[in-house]
C-alpha cells in the first residue's frame, strides 16, 4: 500500500516536475491539476516533460483563484483520478506545486502504513479557531459569495453588506456541521470515497459552492460525517502571517526546517536552490522517525508578526511611526527624572549614579544645551548636546536617548529652568518616574548673589513655569509615575523621601541608602523668601518656611496663601 | 486629504511626466542594451558624473545582489567612466551635458528612462555612492525581496539614507579603484534621528546623522532628507518628486505603519564620505548643480578643517543588516 500525491499547480514548472519525480521515485503515484489560467503551450511542454513516468497523470483542468471554488473541484477531479486508477493508494495526500517533502519518501509511507484508517485533516469549528482574515468566521457559512476578493472587492464587500442588512441567511444542508482548517491534507481512501461518491454530494456542492474560501471547509467538514478517525492537523507545515498569505521558505531556512521533521514545508521559494538541492537529494539521511514539531518554526512566524502588527515600543523609524496614541508605549523602558533634586544637594548626580549604579545625567533639556554624563559633547546613538537640533524635535531626542541605551537605567534632572517643550510626554509616559520638589528652583536664587529685583523677576517667572508644569503632572493625562513634595515636606523626611524613590529602581528593593547626598546649607532661607514676599512675590510653591532660624518647617499641607494688607 | 488636493496632486505628477517627456531630448544613447531586458527583470536606474574611481564596485555589489540591468545617465563625465561602461554586457547608456539642476537633478532624466524602461519591472534608484541593504541581503537574492513584495501587493520599499564615514580625517585613507569602500567608511550614526510627517505627501522627512550634527547644528532643519524609496514595482503613471525622496500617486509613500506595527524596510549605506570627497566638493561648488545651491559641501568647505573627521566615540561600527536591524534603523516587517 501506498500514499498518492496529489498536486494543484500553477506556476514554477520546473519545481513541480523536480518535485513529481522526487514522489514517484519514493513509489508514490502522482496525480496533477494544472490551473486552467496557465497557457496552452506551457502546460502542453509541462505534460510532455513528465511524459516519461508512467505513474503520474494530469487531471481535468479548473481555473483556480484565490478563495473560490475552482481548487475544490481540482481536488475532487484530481482525487476521483487517484482512486479510479492507483487502487495500491490508500491515503491520498494533497500538496501543491511549491511543496517541498522534507523527510524521505519512504518515512512517510511508514507513518501511514502505521495509521491505515487515520485521515490526517485540520478541521475545527468556526467558533474555535481565531485565524480567519477579513472578519469572515460564521459568515462565510451563511452568506453568498458570488463575487471575486481579489479582483472584485468592492461587489464582494458591497454584497456582503447587503445581505447582512437584509438578513439574508443560507440554509445550511442537514447534517452538516461546519469545520474549517488547512486546505493541505491526507486522507483515506475511504474517506474519500465516501464524500466522493455520497448521494447527496450535489446538494453539498452546491452549497460550498458559495461558501467562502470553500478549500478550507469543504473536506474538512464533510470528512467530520464519514471518518473513522479523524487526526485534527496538517501533515503540512504551513505558516501564515497576519494577511492570511503564506510565509515563504528560503535557503537561509534550511537548519531549521531539517530539525522540525515535518513530512512536507509550504511555501518554498521557486529559486532556493540549496533547499531543493538539500531536500530532494536521494541519499538524504533519514531524521529518526520522530514525531513533527514545528515549535521553533512557529515561533520565529509568530515573531514576524508580531513585529508586524505591534513593533518595537519607543521605536520610531522610517518604516515605524505611529500615530499619536497608537505607539504600544512612547518610550522604550523606565527612566527617572528629578525635579529640584539636584537644588537642594551638592553632587546629587555623582550620589545618584553611586546609589544605584544607573546613568545619570544632568538638565537634558537645559537652555543651553543638553548636559549628558560627564558633561559629554556627544551620548549614545552619536546624540549631540547642541539646542537647536535637540530642540528641532525634543520628542526623538528623549525617545532615541531611552532607545539607544537599551538595558541600562537613565536618569535625568528637569527644572522650570529648562526647556519645557517635553512637559506633556513626560507627564503622559507610563516609563517616566517623575519626583518632585516643589519650589527647590528658589535655592539656587537664595544662593545667587545678585541684584534682588533680578532675582525675584525670576523666581516669579520659574514659579509660573514649575505651576504650569505641575498642572500637567496632575491633569488626568498624566500616566507617569510621579510624585510630588513640596520642598517644605521634602525636608521634614528627606532620607525616607529618597529611600521610596530609589527603591522603585530595579533591582534595589529592601536596600538601604548607604550614605545620604549633601545638602546645601539653608541657614537664611526663609528670611530669603519673606525678601521675596516684601518684595510682592509669593512664593508658595515651596510651602511654608519660618522666616527665622534654620529650615524647621511646620508640618503644614501645601495651601497657598492669599496676599494680605496690613 | 480632500478631492481638490487630490486632484492638485494628480495634475502635478502629469507635469512632472511631461517634464520627464520633454527632458529626454537632453538624453543621448551611448550604447542601447535595452532589447535584451526580459520581463521580469529587475533594474537599476542611476546618474552620474566623474565616478570611474566608484563604478566598478557598484556594478560588482548590485550585479552580486541579482540585478539584472543598469540604465544608466552620464552627466559629461570626463575621466573614462562612459568608456567603461559601455563596455559592460549588462548596462545601457545615455549622455548629456545638460544641467543636472534644471533636469531637477537627475529626476527628469530618470523618471523619463523609467517612463520608457520600466513599466511593469522591479527598479532600483541610486547613486553610484549608496549601496542598498534589506533583510536577509546575506542570504537571499534581491529578487526573493522582490517576489515576497509580490506576493504580499506591496508596491514601494523604503530604505533610508545611512551616512557612512571612516574613523579619522575622511582624506586620511585613500580609496582606490574597485575596493569596497565600507572598508574605509564603515561607521555610522545609530540613533539620532528626527522623523517629522510631510503632510502633503505623505511621506517621512528624516532628518540626522553625520551631516546634520557636523555642517547643520545651528541651522538643523535645512540638514538634508535621508528618507528614500528607492525601490518601487514600476508603472509608467509614476513619477518620482523630488530625488527618491517623495513619489507620486501619493499612496507609494504609505512606506510606514501609522498604528504601532513595522513594515520592513531597509538601508542606502551612503558611502559619500571618502578620500575622493575633497575633490568632490570642490568641483560642485565650482558647478553650483547640486541641492540648495551646494549647501552641503559649501558647509563642508567653510567648516574648519579641510579634512573633517565625523567619527566620535559613539559611532558605530558596521556589521551587516542585523546589525541595522537591531538598532532599529531598518526593519524585517513580518518577513521572515
Amino acid at each position: 500500500m501506498t500514499v498518492g500525491i496529489l498536486l494543484l499547480v500553477h506556476n514554477a514548472f520546473g519545481r513541480a516536475e523536480q518535485v513529481a519525480r522526487h514522489w514517484v521515485k519514493g513509489g508514490c503515484p502522482v496525480v496533477i491539476h494544472v490551473d486552467k489560467k496557465v497557457p496552452r503551450e506551457t502546460y502542453d511542454r509541462f505534460v510532455l516533460a513528465l511524459k516519461d513516468l508512467d505513474t503520474v497523470l494530469f487531471c481535468k483542468r479548473h481555473r483556480c483563484e484565490w478563495g473560490t471554488w475552482g481548487i475544490v473541484a481540482a481536488s475532487q477531479s484530481g482525487a476521483s483520478l487517484m482512486l479510479d486508477r492507483f487502487a495500491e493508494v490508500r491515503h491520498v495526500y494533497l500538496a501543491s506545486g511549491s511543496c517541498l517533502p522534507l523527510r524521505p519518501v519512504r518515512e512517510l509511507r511508514s507513518y501511514l502504513d502505521a495509521r491505515p484508517q487515520t485521515d490526517f485533516i485540520e478541521s475545527a469549528t468556526t467558533a474555535d479557531v481565531p485565524w480567519t482574515v477579513g472578519g469572515l468566521d460564521a459568515e462565510r457559512f451563511v452568506l453568498r459569495f458570488p463575487f471575486s476578493w481579489k479582483r472584485q472587492r468592492f461587489l464582494f464587500d458591497t454584497y456582503v453588506e447587503i445581505q447582512r442588512k437584509l438578513r439574508l441567511k443560507r440554509r445550511i444542508p442537514e447534517g452538516v456541521v461546519p469545520h474549517m482548517g488547512s486546505q493541505w491534507w491526507c486522507l483515506t481512501r475511504n474517506t474519500l470515497t465516501a464524500i466522493l461518491k455520497d448521494p447527496l454530494r450535489r446538494e453539498y456542492d452546491a452549497y460550498f459552492r458559495r461558501v467562502w474560501i470553500p478549500d478550507e471547509s469543504y473536506f474538512q467538514t464533510l470528512a467530520r460525517l464519514y471518518s473513522p478517525q479523524i487526526e485534527s492537523r496538517s501533515l503540512t507545515l504551513s505558516k501564515f502571517d497576519f494577511q492570511g498569505k503564506p510565509h515563504i521558505f528560503y535557503d537561509d531556512h534550511l537548519q531549521l526546517l531539517r530539525r522540525s521533521d515535518c513530512f512536507v514545508a509550504r511555501k518554498i521559494w521557486p529559486h532556493a536552490d540549496r533547499l531543493y538541492e538539500a531536500f530532494l537529494d536521494p541519499s538524504e539521511q533519514a531524521m529518526k522517525g520522530a514525531e513533527p514539531n514545528p515549535g521553533k518554526i512557529d515561533r520565529i512566524f509568530a515573531k514576524a508578526v508580531e513585529r508586524r502588527t505591534r513593533g518595537r515600543t519607543g521605536l520610531y523609524m522610517q518604516s515605524r511611526l505611529p500615530h499619536e496614541g497608537w505607539e504600544n508605549g512612547f518610550s522604550s523602558a523606565p527612566y527617572s527624572v528629578f525635579e529640584g533634586f539636584a537644588d537642594l544637594y551638592e553632587g546629587f548626580e555623582d550620589w545618584l549614579a553611586r546609589e544605584t549604579g544607573t546613568r545619570v545625567h544632568g538638565h537634558l533639556f537645559a537652555k543651553d544645551g543638553a548636559e549628558f554624563e560627564g558633561r559629554q559633547a556627544t551620548f549614545a546613538g552619536a546624540l549631540t548636546d547642541g539646542v537647536k537640533i535637540r530642540d528641532y524635535n525634543a520628542r526623538r531626542f528623549l525617545t532615541s536617548l531611552i532607545w539607544n541605551t537599551r538595558g541600562e537605567r537613565q536618569c535625568f534632572q528637569f527644572g522650570p529652568a529648562d526647556s519645557q517643550i517635553i512637559t506633556w510626554d513626560l507627564a503622559k509616559d507610563p516609563n517616566a518616574q517623575i519626583s518632585v520638589i516643589s519650589g527647590a528652583w528658589a535655592v539656587p536664587l537664595f544662593l545667587a548673589n545678585e541684584d534682588f529685583a533680578l532675582l525675584r523677576a525670576e523666581a516669579a517667572a520659574l514659579q509660573k513655569i514649575e505651576s504650569e508644569h505641575l498642572d500637567a503632572l496632575r491633569s488626568p493625562h498624566a500616566k507617569a509615575r510621579i510624585r510630588i513634595w513640596t520642598m517644605a515636606e521634602f525636608l521634614e523626611a528627606p532620607a525616607e523621601a529618597l529611600q521610596t524613590v530609589i527603591d522603585e529602581f530595579p533591582g534595589s528593593t529592601g536596600r538601604k541608602l548607604t550614605e545620604m547626598p549633601r545638602m546645601v546649607d539653608l541657614t537664611g532661607f526663609g528670611r530669603f523668601l519673606q525678601n521675596l514676599k516684601n518684595q510682592g512675590m509669593d512664593p508658595y510653591l515651596m510651602g511654608d518656611f519660618p522666616v527665622e532660624g534654620a529650615p524647621r518647617p511646620a508640618a503644614t499641607p501645601l495651601r497657598r496663601k492669599r496676599y494680605m494688607i496690613r | 486629504m480632500g478631492a481638490v488636493q487630490s486632484y492638485r496632486l494628480r495634475l502635478q505628477r502629469k507635469r512632472w511626466r511631461i517634464r520627464a517627456f520633454r527632458k529626454r531630448r537632453d538624453l543621448t544613447p551611448v550604447v542601447q542594451r535595452t532589447g535584451s531586458i526580459r520581463g521580469s527583470d529587475i533594474l537599476v536606474f542611476s546618474t552620474f558624473r566623474n565616478e570611474i574611481i566608484r563604478l566598478p564596485y557598484f556594478l560588482k555589489y548590485y550585479r552580486d545582489m541579482g540585478v539584472n540591468h543598469f540604465l544608466m545617465v552620464d552627466n559629461g563625465s570626463d575621466d573614462g567612466g562612459r568608456e567603461y561602461l559601455a563596455e559592460q554586457p549588462d548596462v545601457s547608456l545615455w549622455g548629456t551635458n545638460a544641467s543636472y539642476k534644471r533636469a531637477r537633478f537627475g529626476v527628469d532624466w530618470l523618471n523619463w528612462l523609467q517612463l520608457k524602461y520600466a513599466h511593469g519591472h522591479w527598479a532600483l534608484v541610486v547613486d553610484p555612492d549608496e549601496l542598498f541593504v534589506y533583510p536577509f541581503c546575506d542570504t537571499r537574492p534581491i529578487r526573493a525581496l522582490t517576489d515576497w513584495l509580490d506576493a504580499s501587493s506591496i508596491k514601494s520599499f523604503s530604505a533610508m539614507l545611512l551616512d557612512m564615514y571612516p574613523k579619522g580625517g575622511i582624506a586620511d585613507v585613500p580609496y582606490s579603484r574597485g575596493q569596497d569602500p565600507l572598508e574605509i567608511a564603515s561607521w555610522f550614526d545609530a540613533g539620532n534621528y528626527s522623523i517629522y510627517r510631510n503632510h502633503k505627501y505623505g511621506n517621512l522627512w528624516i532628518q540626522g546623522g553625520p551631516r546634520m550634527r557636523a555642517f547643520f547644528a545651528d541651522d538643523p532643519a535645512r540638514a538634508p532628507a535621508l528618507n528614500k524609496i528607492p525601490l518601487v514595482k514600476w508603472d509608467r503613471q509614476y513619477a518620482y518628486v523630488s530625488s527618491t525622496h517623495t513619489l507620486l500617486p501619493r499612496g507609494l509613500n504609505q512606506v510606514y505603519d501609522e498604528w504601532g506595527g513595522e513594515k520592513a524596510s531597509g538601508i542606502l549605506l551612503h558611502t559619500k564620505f571618502l578620500s575622493t570627497f575633497g575633490d568632490k566638493a570642490r568641483e560642485e561648488i565650482g558647478r553650483g548643480q547640486h541641492y540648495a545651491a551646494s549647501r552641503e559641501y559649501l558647509a563642508y568647505a567653510e567648516g574648519v578643517t579641510e579634512n573633517p573627521d565625523l567619527w566620535c566615540k559613539w559611532s558605530e561600527k558596521y556589521i551587516n543588516w542585523r546589525q541595522l536591524e537591531i538598532l532599529g534603523l531598518m526593519s524585517k516587517g513580518n518577513w521572515a
